[in-house]
């Protein structure tokens, strides 16, 4: 047995998914506290750079969600952010890190049910893939 | 190489242009870009296949700008250059004059954006054997063994960012590693910082980069930079079908969308 909890940092946007978290919360529905929301305006708004600085700052696993396709309170945020995690990933994944410790989920305001089954989902994948060490390892190389 | 000096010597001489941009004889054995802006310099252009330079880098620095209208010397990666350049708004049709060079070393006529539109679509784009089998080599590596591989070759960075200099693409004023407050990328190159400001290049990049080499060329400890833009360009092409610097009206893969774009990871 290991003692490993995954440090979860979720992003997400403020018209769906932080709403339909918000419902998960109402509707007492549990789930996974390793999980920390960061509320966004919309997905187009999360730089790829956000990620990686949570995953230097601790990280395991992250989520990024939002409105679905069409949903966008600004009507194509989410449409753009799609473009930019369909090249990120690859990128990712090319420089030699796992992606299944980045999940992008569409979530609505409607959708709590949904929100705690992704995070436990995600939770147990990145807990099987144990600690990022290798990425926090990267901030202190060469630091006295 | 003649008939370039003839050319340039005319532009000149009209005074239609106020600065030819293309290749002389440098320090060795080595070509360097120089700046002809009487006649007479126009006797110092060389071509020949030790010009491998993008000089499009020099378009979008005021220094040149200043000094008049430009004539460029450039061959296929500086022609894409000229046409994503175009399409991010960064040159005019009117600014510039073009002194296309064909792969066989002979003076191209290309009078404007649509003649340059046609002789890219028309010439081979595709990778090389060897750019290939260098990508392939990277991607068959296992994930642990791609992480280590990077890792080495990014850690012998020194943070120089001759990449970004040299880069035709990379002109914005203030850069992103520039910028402290936040402070993005770390400024020392140890790992981390290392990761990060290549990180940030590469996709600042995608699907824009021409591939014209210049960044893996102008490295001084020879990360092999260009990799990463070729994965990405790659990317960018099959999976929205746009291939940077091949029209001046073309749109920016990650500035526009389609509402039916595919992907397999978003649930």
């Amino acid at each position: 047995m290991s003692s490993f909890e995954p440090k979860i940092v979720a992003f997400v946007c403020n018209w769906c998914t932080y709403a339909g978290a918000d419902l998960t919360g109402t509707s007492r529905i549990k789930y996974a506290p390793n999980v920390k929301v960061i509320r966004f305006p919309c997905t187009g708004r999360i730089d790829f750079m956000l990620l990686l600085k949570a995953f230097a700052r601790g990280a395991d696993g992250i989520i990024v969600s939002g409105c679905h396709p069409n949903d966008c309170h600004y009507t194509s945020g989410n449409f753009h952010a799609r473009r930019r995690w369909m090249v990120f990933r690859r990128l990712l994944d090319f420089l030699g890190i796992d992606v299944r410790r980045v999940h992008f989920f569409w979530i609505s305001a409607a959708e709590g049910a949904k929100w705690a089954e992704m995070v436990n989902e995600t939770v147990e994948t990145v807990r099987k893939l144990g600690p990022f060490e290798r990425y926090q390892k990267l901030t202190t190389a060469g630091v006295a | 190489m003649d008939d370039l000096r003839k050319k340039a010597k005319e532009l000149l001489e009209s005074k239609q242009a106020g600065v030819v941009i293309g290749y002389g004889n440098g320090t060795g054995d080595r070509v360097r870009a120089i700046f002809a802006q009487s006649p007479a310099d126009a006797d110092k252009l060389v071509f020949d296949d030790r010009c491998l330079q993008n000089l499009t880098v020099y378009l979008s620095k005021s220094e040149v700008r200043k000094i008049g209208k430009p004539a460029v010397v450039v061959t296929l990666p500086g022609l894409r250059t000229i046409l994503q350049l175009a399409s991010e708004k960064q040159v005019a049709e009117n600014d510039i004059i073009v002194l296309g060079i064909s792969p066989e070393g002979a003076l191209l006529d290309l009078p404007g954006f649509k003649a340059i539109t046609d002789y890219v679509a028309s010439a081979n784009l595709d990778y090389t054997d060897a750019e290939m089998r260098n990508l392939d080599e990277v991607l068959k590596l296992s994930l642990d063994e791609r992480f280590q591989f990077w890792n080495d070759e990014l850690s012998r960075c020194i943070k120089c960012y001759a990449c970004r200099q040299a880069c035709s693409l990379c002109y914005c004023s203030r850069c992103t590693v520039e910028c402290n407050q936040p402070q993005w990328i770390a400024v020392p190159s140890h790992d981390l910082g290392d990761f990060e400001w290549h990180v940030m290049r590469a996709m600042h990049l995608a699907g824009r980069c021409v591939n014209c080499g210049d960044c893996a060329r102008a490295c001084p400890v020879d990360i092999p930079i260009n990799l990463i833009n070729h994965l990405l360009a790659q990317v960018t092409f099959d999976s929205f079908g746009l291939r940077s610097g091949t029209s001046p009206e073309a749109d920016y893969a990650l500035s526009t969308f389609r509402p039916d774009d595919k992907e397999d990871f978003i649930r």
